[in-house]
């Protein structure tokens, strides 16, 4: 849709939004409108990828990312190994470093990373002669995850700039919303992040987003909503009074959807916890386009698996 | 860069083309018209549109993107934009005419013919392309061509379209690398 072929992708990684311009982001969601026809051949398969090798390496949990990553790499006719950090030589001591150059010695080609620390992609990428693509780290970034949220924005709403766009719920811990705001912000979207004050930190500001603390006062301004996952395996202290409470000030529900624009996007990134975030009318009513998002993953994931393949620095 | 077909010489071959595919391939039966990304798909268009008109059978328009089947995607580094196939009918138990604006090594024709089987089971696969120049590394033919050259190896031949290009022409080019396509 822009700069029609004459752009040239470079890149070996994909760490992390941060370091994209916004041609390449856009690149990225073009090769992705390219890969959704192949799944809707009869035959879902291309040789792009022939004789390569992708390696999950999941040290974190993870079901929808890594099946989504998996299925990717097998549409592209690659074969993947798969690693996860339960019941694996990690819990013997190895270090991710060397659990990661001892698959690599077996003739890997690219690696798919979900690691619980901050910046474990960029090391594996200096260090690694693979391709690297991170499948979230820490808090920092889930790139595939906002690229694929951005891209059902696009194929929904027809463009990104100039929307405005609420990110809501648990925004310090969530790698996904930092991915959102950093994507969104370079291609010219306003965003406004919501949530309780102990899961907003002030400091995100910095990133080029608004902050409020009320859903009812963005409901009517705002293109879309983005509504995260409430992570309870991730905080330890309580950081709002009850659930019941946090569901009544900044779930989505019906009522709320009525005081929306007519026809504002529902996203969430999943797993849901249905009648916390939202209630299931909202989940699954017409402006939501969550399963969308799902099944959009998959084409964004063969774009980004196919483009680092084809990177030379 | 050396002409070697003018405006009309070019409107000369994509006429003597159609006239070849218009003829031999049969009236009586369903036929797709598949262009090959970027300019077999201008030409293919440019054919089915006359097809159209002489024909009462419909006639189905595709075009594919042969990017992911290229047995030299891994010795290319850097690929511009890859765009979508365009194939949304059926083609079993069709007539497929794949189209490209010029043949040499076959290894695009290879590529499209293992991208078509993955659509489904033509009845038949014909070739046609407006420029025949030689250089062959497969053992590919074309049924129908607009005009053959004698093209050195190591020079390219490069089809202009005025829906590209601004007009029509056919050009010999020096050159190390070989455009996409």
């Amino acid at each position: 849709m822009t700069d029609k072929g004459q752009f040239v992708w470079k890149r070996r990684h994909l760490v992390g939004l941060d370091e994209l311009s916004a041609a390449e982001i856009l690149h990225i969601l073009d090769t992705a409108e390219s890969f959704r026809e192949v799944s809707t051949r009869s035959i879902k398969k291309v040789p792009a990828l022939r004789g390569k090798v992708v390696a999950l390496l999941f040290f974190e949990d993870s079901t929808r990312t890594r099946m989504s990553f998996e299925l990717a790499a097998s549409r592209l006719s690659a074969d993947t190994v798969l690693f996860t950090a339960k019941g694996s030589s990690l819990a013997k001591g190895e270090t991710t470093l060397d659990t990661a150059r001892n698959i690599e010695a077996m003739g890997v080609d690219i690696f798919v990373i979900r690691h619980g620390q901050a910046g474990a992609p960029h090391m594996l990428a200096r260090k690694l002669r693979s391709s690297v693509i991170n499948a979230g780290d820490g808090q920092h970034e889930h790139p595939t995850q906002a690229l694929l949220d951005i891209f059902t924005i696009r194929q929904r709403l027809g463009r990104i700039e100039g929307l405005k766009v609420a990110i809501v719920g648990d925004i310090a811990h969530s790698r996904v919303a930092r991915s959102n705001i950093i994507g969104l912000r370079k291609l010219g979207a306003e965003v406004v992040v919501v949530g309780p004050p102990t899961l907003v930190p002030s400091a995100i500001s910095a990133m080029g987003c608004d902050i409020c603390h009320h859903l009812d006062d963005v409901l009517g301004e705002v293109d879309v909503i983005n509504i995260l996952r409430i992570q309870f395996e991730r905080f330890g202290g309580n950081l709002f009074p009850s659930v019941r409470e946090y569901s009544r000030l900044y779930g989505m529900n019906a009522e709320r959807l009525k005081r929306c624009k007519k026809d504002v996007l529902i996203m969430h990134p999943g797993p849901i916890n249905r009648g916390v975030e939202m209630t299931s009318d909202v989940a699954d009513g017409p402006n939501s386009c969550i399963l969308q998002q799902v099944t959009n993953g998959l084409a964004v994931r063969m774009a980004v698996l196919y483009l680092v393949s084809q990177g030379t620095e | 860069m050396k002409r070697l077909l003018t405006a009309q010489q070019l409107t000369r071959a994509l006429n003597r083309l159609y006239r070849l595919v218009d003829s031999n391939l049969p009236k009586d039966r369903p036929l797709a018209v598949i262009g090959i990304r970027t300019r077999g798909e201008t030409l293919a268009q440019r054919i089915t549109d006359r097809l159209r008109q002489s024909r009462t059978h419909p006639i189905d328009y595709g075009v594919l993107d042969i990017t992911f089947y290229r047995d030299d995607l891994s010795l290319r580094k850097g690929m511009p934009l890859v765009r979508a196939t365009e194939i949304d009918f059926d083609l079993d138990g069709k007539v497929v005419l794949l189209v490209d604006d010029v043949l040499a090594t076959g290894r695009s024709v290879r590529a499209a013919m293992d991208a078509l089987v993955d659509f489904g089971r033509p009845q038949a696969i014909r070739l046609a392309v407006l420029i025949d120049r030689g250089g062959r590394e497969l053992p590919i033919a074309a049924d129908f061509v607009g005009a053959s050259v004698n093209a050195p190896p190591g020079e390219r031949v490069q089809v202009h379209l005025k829906e590209h290009d601004g007009q029509d022409g056919a050009f010999l080019i020096k050159s190390g690398k070989r455009r996409r396509q």
